[in-house]
């Protein structure tokens, strides 16, 4: 399993790998409170991005309603958390299943009688919508007064409870998205991973090939909405707060999408990659803005709109497809000249 | 002995058009099989019905022994009948290899077995020099080679060729024919083609059946229907009795 | 309750039913004709809602006598954006398409946030509080301009498509991208126009729906939404079958709003669009799609 995680990388790749490893490691020793909260965002949006990549990155299944899962995850952990106490590690056990069972409604829906494409994702924003407004009327959860985690000075970090300061939080969130970046990559060099791109390519054709398509993406679908579920358990527990509105959003499923389209659908490094330049280029202009006064509530959404449309328009790939051929180019050339 | 292919009487109707019209015919294991007939004959649409694209509206399908028909295409070719699409349809962005691979898997759980079952099946389709190569940049007969690959990858005991020659030059179609004669003779592949390169079908196939309007008008040996007057009239002409055929 | 009320609640939901019927008839001309699916339907609407209400507060115009310029802006900001970003995209992967249209939605949204702020505007006419009274029937007067409006608008469109020839030359664009080349149709120009007159028409909704809600920038993924469910519902690529869909929808929004919670109502319109997908995709009086 370890070769086949690492195969077809060479040397400097990974050496490279192993740098950028080393630097975000120790980044908490050198950053401050802000710059930590950045980053924390970033790789949450990398860890989203990465599990809703497997959905259509994989098996081309155009999710535009990710954030229900996010949702689910976030709310069930929470819940349990202040109903009953419940850790959120278990929390998260308890959501992966209703996480999976939400997406695989969807899935059978949708395969079963032939909802693809566009109506596919229509159909997913329709289930966040439907999730967003039955939990603003829900009071089990406090409807849309939002549900609230208790938040106290910890003298020191509870890792059970996720209870502490931001470089715990920054920690999970990275071992997180390194687990994410190595299911995938185990998921994308398997059986499993084959037939996905394959449908992803030519459903058709992959029929004609054997391949039980509506099985394999429903397998897509379950597997994308249990591991997006633990990014709604951090979410819950790092916040500290869950209002409908908030967290299903279709602001939050566009969110979620961003990272993989800029960065490159379908590609190992893509998701990260995006959530990187995004999330960088939006804290950027943030710190832009407030250095000349200006304070636009929207104005990063119209900066995410903006990105969006020019990679789509530009680099309908992602940045990464292009960045890794430069990369392998000047690689090469570099060890020409040694 | 039963035949590995049988068909009774398969109709199949779209709307107002009957276009398959009652056909029946066996094809036994190991023999190569063509079907021959006008445009618009129904010969895509009886392949379509036999590998599960479509169900048929009338009539049974039976592939060695149990029938197939109605059943969806991913089974029928679980069961052991692979088929190739007139316009081919390759996995664009894959590779040659990774191409070849999926179809391997079928029956393997391990991608490293499955893939040397490919690299094996590229070397015998003359791509394996191309197997890195994504599919979308191969040329179309190396396309319909790797078509036929892919294919042969998921174990077949019929494979079923829809026009695999057309767009072929003569070399590349003697290549084709020697490739899929050394297949059926050495591992007892059953080969079902629908052609309209009669070079190729009088080369390779020991039956022929011949079907004009969804009715199958004529079935025998290739020299034989050649010089069937009715098959003459419908499909191929005077020119080609003077051509002589075998 | 009794009888007067179902009817009366009845009566509002088609009445509004119909604005949504012309909303979302913009949506399916452009779908069966340029097959773009315009995920900034919605928002294109809110635009044309804050022009009414800006009007309005400015000078004093009433929407339903802004309904042409506002109409007629959105008809060039279509044909612009239709030439400019999207004819280039036609031969795009879906999702491509779909993506670009996300984007413009979310800026729009976005835009407008920043301009007017969340909080929500209206137009408040002489006639808001006005209502007419027909036996056990009271009807408001803002809802019945605003559904006579749709129709007259909806007929002019429906006329428009069936006797000029123009709107043949788009119908046939419909039927036969290839063909309408070979006739020598300009097929690009034809395209550009169509979603020119789907954008007027999602514009003189957004003047009409105006005297019924008010209008915030979250109104338009919502509405966008909705515009889906009734074009699902009703059929992609069929007229009469828009209409019928938002009369639908106007229906079970209005009866979702008495029986249950009004914030509720969109979920009933979920409902529907579910079900529709699973068991008549193609909707009420849509064609088969290949």
């Amino acid at each position: 399993m370890i070769t086949r995680l690492f195969a077809g990388l060479s040397a400097r790749a990974l050496l490279l790998l192993a740098a950028l490893g080393v630097v975000l490691l120790a980044a908490p020793l050198f950053a401050g409170d802000y710059l930590l909260t950045v980053l924390i965002l970033i790789l949450y949006f990398a860890y989203t991005g990465q599990a809703w990549n497997i959905m259509m990155g994989f098996a081309g299944q155009l999710s535009l309603g990710h954030a229900l899962y996010v949702g689910l995850g976030a709310y069930v952990a929470a819940f349990l958390f202040t109903r009953y106490g419940i850790a959120p590690w278990l929390g998260f056990l308890a959501a992966i299943p209703v996480a999976a069972a939400c997406g695989a409604v969807i899935g059978f829906l949708a395969f079963r009688f032939g909802v693809s494409g566009v109506y596919f994702a229509i159909l997913t924003i329709a289930f966040a919508e439907f999730a967003r407004i039955g939990f603003d009327h829900l009071d089990l959860v406090n409807a849309s007064a939002g549900l609230f985690l208790p938040v106290a000075q910890y003298a020191h970090n509870d890792l059970w409870r996720l209870r502490g300061n931001p470089a715990m939080f920054y920690y999970v969130i990275l071992a997180a998205t390194a687990v994410a970046l190595v299911l995938s990559r185990l998921l994308l060099t398997s059986r499993i991973g084959y037939f996905w791109r394959a449908i992803r390519e030519d459903e058709i054709a992959a029929r004609a090939a054997g391949i039980n398509t509506f099985r394999y993406k429903m397998y897509a679908v379950m597997i994308s909405a249990a591991v997006t579920a633990f990014a709604g358990v951090f979410y819950a527990f790092f916040y500290n707060n869950l209002f409908p509105e908030q967290v299903f959003g279709i602001s939050r499923s566009i969110e979620i999408i961003l990272g993989p389209i800029i960065g490159g659908i379908g590609t190992l490094f893509g998701p990260i990659l995006g959530a990187f330049v995004i999330t960088g280029l939006a804290e950027a202009l943030n710190a832009v803005m407030l250095h000349f006064g200006l304070d636009l509530p929207g104005a990063k959404q119209v900066f995410y709109g903006l990105c969006l449309l020019v990679v789509v328009l530009a680099l309908p790939n992602g940045i990464w497809p292009s960045l890794e051929s430069w990369l392998e180019r000047r690689l090469r050339i570099a060890e020409k000249t040694q | 002995m039963t035949a590995l292919l049988s068909l009774q009487a398969v109709s199949k109707r779209f709307r107002g058009l009957l276009a398959v019209d009652r056909v029946s015919f066996d094809v036994s294991e190991g023999e190569i099989f063509a079907v021959i007939g006008p445009n618009g004959a129904g010969k895509t649409t009886l392949f379509n019905l036999i590998a599960g694209e479509m169900a048929p509206n009338g009539g049974s399908i039976a592939f060695a022994g149990s029938r197939i028909d109605g059943m969806t295409a991913d089974a029928v070719c679980r069961r052991g009948v692979a088929r190739t699409f007139q316009l081919v349809r390759p996995f664009p962005a894959l590779s040659v290899e990774d191409n070849v691979t999926v179809g391997a898997l079928l029956h393997r759980r391990y991608v490293a077995a499955a893939r040397q079952h490919a690299l094996t099946l590229l070397r015998r389709l003359d791509l394996f020099d191309k197997r890195e190569q994504p599919a979308s940049t191969l040329t179309l007969p190396d396309r319909k080679r790797l078509e036929v690959a892919r294919a042969l990858a998921t174990g077949p005991r019929l494979l079923l060729l829809d026009e695999v020659m057309a767009g072929l030059r003569p070399t590349e179609t003697d290549r084709m024919v020697a490739t899929l004669q050394g297949l059926n003779r050495e591992s007892g592949l059953t080969i079902v083609l629908i052609e309209h390169v009669m070079r190729a079908v009088m080369a390779l196939a020991s039956r022929v059946l011949v079907l004009d309007h969804g009715i199958a008008i004529a079935e025998g040996a290739p020299q034989v229907i050649v010089r069937d007057p009715a098959v003459v009239q419908s499909y191929l002409g005077q020119a080609h009795i003077e051509d002589g055929a075998a | 309750m009794s009888f007067d009320v179902y009817l009366n609640v009845a009566v509002a939901g088609v009445l509004t039913g119909l604005v949504y019927g012309l909303m979302a008839l913009g949506l399916s001309v452009v779908f069966g004709v340029v097959r773009v699916v315009n995920f900034a339907h919605g928002e294109m609407m809110t635009i044309a809602m804050y022009l009414a209400v800006v009007l309005f507060a400015q000078f004093h115009l009433d929407p339903l006598l802004m309904l042409v310029p506002i109409a007629a802006v959105l008809f060039v900001a279509g044909y612009a954006l239709q030439t400019g970003l999207i004819n280039p995209f036609i031969t795009r992967p879906e999702h491509s398409q779909f993506l670009l249209l996300v984007a413009i939605g979310l800026i729009i949204v976005n835009v407008l946030l920043i301009l007017f702020g969340p909080d929500a505007r209206s137009v408040q006419t002489s006639y808001a509080y006005d209502s007419f009274e027909v036996g056990p029937l009271i009807v408001d007067a803002s809802k019945l301009y605003a559904g006579a409006a749709a129709i007259v608008l909806t007929a002019i469109l429906f006329g428009f498509f069936r006797f000029t020839r123009t709107g043949t030359a788009i119908r046939a664009c419909a039927d036969n991208y290839t063909g309408a080349q070979i006739v020598g149709l300009n097929v690009k120009h034809l395209y550009a126009l169509t979603f020119a007159i789907g954008a007027a028409c999602v514009g003189a909704a957004g003047a009409i729906m105006t005297l019924i809600i008010d209008v915030t920038p979250m109104l338009g993924p919502s509405y966008t939404l909705l515009a889906f469910v009734i074009v699902v519902t009703g059929g992609l690529g069929s007229m009469p079958g828009a209409l019928l869909g938002g009369v639908l929808i106007g229906l079970t929004e209005a009866f979702a709003g008495l029986l249950f919670t009004p914030s509720a109502k969109s979920m009933f319109a979920f409902g529907i669009l579910v079900l529709v997908l699973l068991f008549r995709p193609q909707g009420l009086l849509g064609k088969r799609l290949t």
